[in-house]
């Protein structure tokens, strides 16, 4: 466990926080340039663990220990959205046999 | 040291992996493979217990459901809409524009301290379950909540309703 430890030690926190805006710009990118509904959720989950991998940094940093719990508690949120939205789709799925971001047009009134 | 920009290159690698390959079930499992990396980042900050619960929620449950979903509805390479190419290029130019800012004005922030365990044992089971069960009590009842009520809503909207058809 000591070199895995040591392993950590030096990396500047500002490649943390450049890493995980990269991810969080995939993820912006990826609902933008998809049709398909389940990517594009699958795209907002990338952006909620590069904000999860971002408070841990920090939590570690500074040594306070809520910053881990925050991300434990956003964890139970993501599998809470995770299986609303499956369902979602899986009726939208249903109703209108695609899976096209755009078939969810006629929701306007 | 090196260890995370090697993980941090494979985690980016395939995070574009998973939303530029056409096929979705590639697509999910690239997924996977991206939050592995994240489980490995979060033991390189020592993090045990996040990183086991990233391995058997996100990696376990989350995909295995994403999975099923794209299994169930049948989708392969033949039935994904595809966007044109310039909408996916302006995609792609926004994202880009996105980044750029971010970084520039984190770069104003100045914060370059290396970061330090101070404190080893935080991320350990023991430790974060004494503070989640003595300042986080109320948040992880309503976060029991909060689960029930989702699969209730989850249950409702997938049942078929036999009175419509």
């Amino acid at each position: 466990m000591e070199t895995i430890v040591q392993n950590i030690q030096g990396v500047p926190l500002n490649h943390y926080i450049l890493f995980c805006s990269i991810i969080f710009t995939i993820g912006v990118m990826g609902v933008l340039i998809r049709r398909n509904v389940i990517i594009i959720m699958m795209s907002v989950e990338l952006m909620l663990n590069s904000v999860n991998l971002l408070l841990t940094a920090f939590s570690v940093h500074h040594g306070d220990a809520a910053g881990q719990v925050f991300v434990f508690f956003i964890m139970a949120l993501a599998a809470a959205e995770v299986a609303v939205g499956l369902a979602i789709i899986v009726m939208v799925y249903r109703n209108t046999r695609s899976v096209d971001i755009n078939a969810l047009n006629r929701l306007r009134g | 040291m090196s260890v995370f920009y090697f993980v941090a290159f494979l985690s980016i690698f395939f995070a574009l992996m998973t939303i530029f390959t056409k096929n979705p079930v590639h697509s999910v499992l690239y997924l996977v493979i991206t939050f592995f990396t994240f489980t490995v980042h979060y033991i390189l900050l020592n993090a045990q217990f996040l990183a086991v619960v990233n391995f058997i929620v996100y990696m376990g449950a989350i995909m295995v459901l994403f999975l099923f979903v794209l299994m169930l509805l049948n989708l392969n390479k033949d039935t994904e809409p595809l966007k044109s190419n310039l909408v996916k290029f302006m995609g792609v130019i926004a994202g880009m524009c996105l980044l750029v800012t971010l970084a520039a004005s984190f770069r104003l922030l100045q914060i370059s301290d290396p970061v330090v365990l101070k404190n080893p044992d935080i991320g350990l089971v023991s430790n974060l379950g004494k503070v989640l069960f003595s300042d986080f009590l109320l948040p992880f009842e309503i976060s029991s909540i909060l689960l029930l009520t989702a699969m209730v809503g989850a249950v409702l909207l997938a049942k078929n309703d036999p009175k419509k058809v």
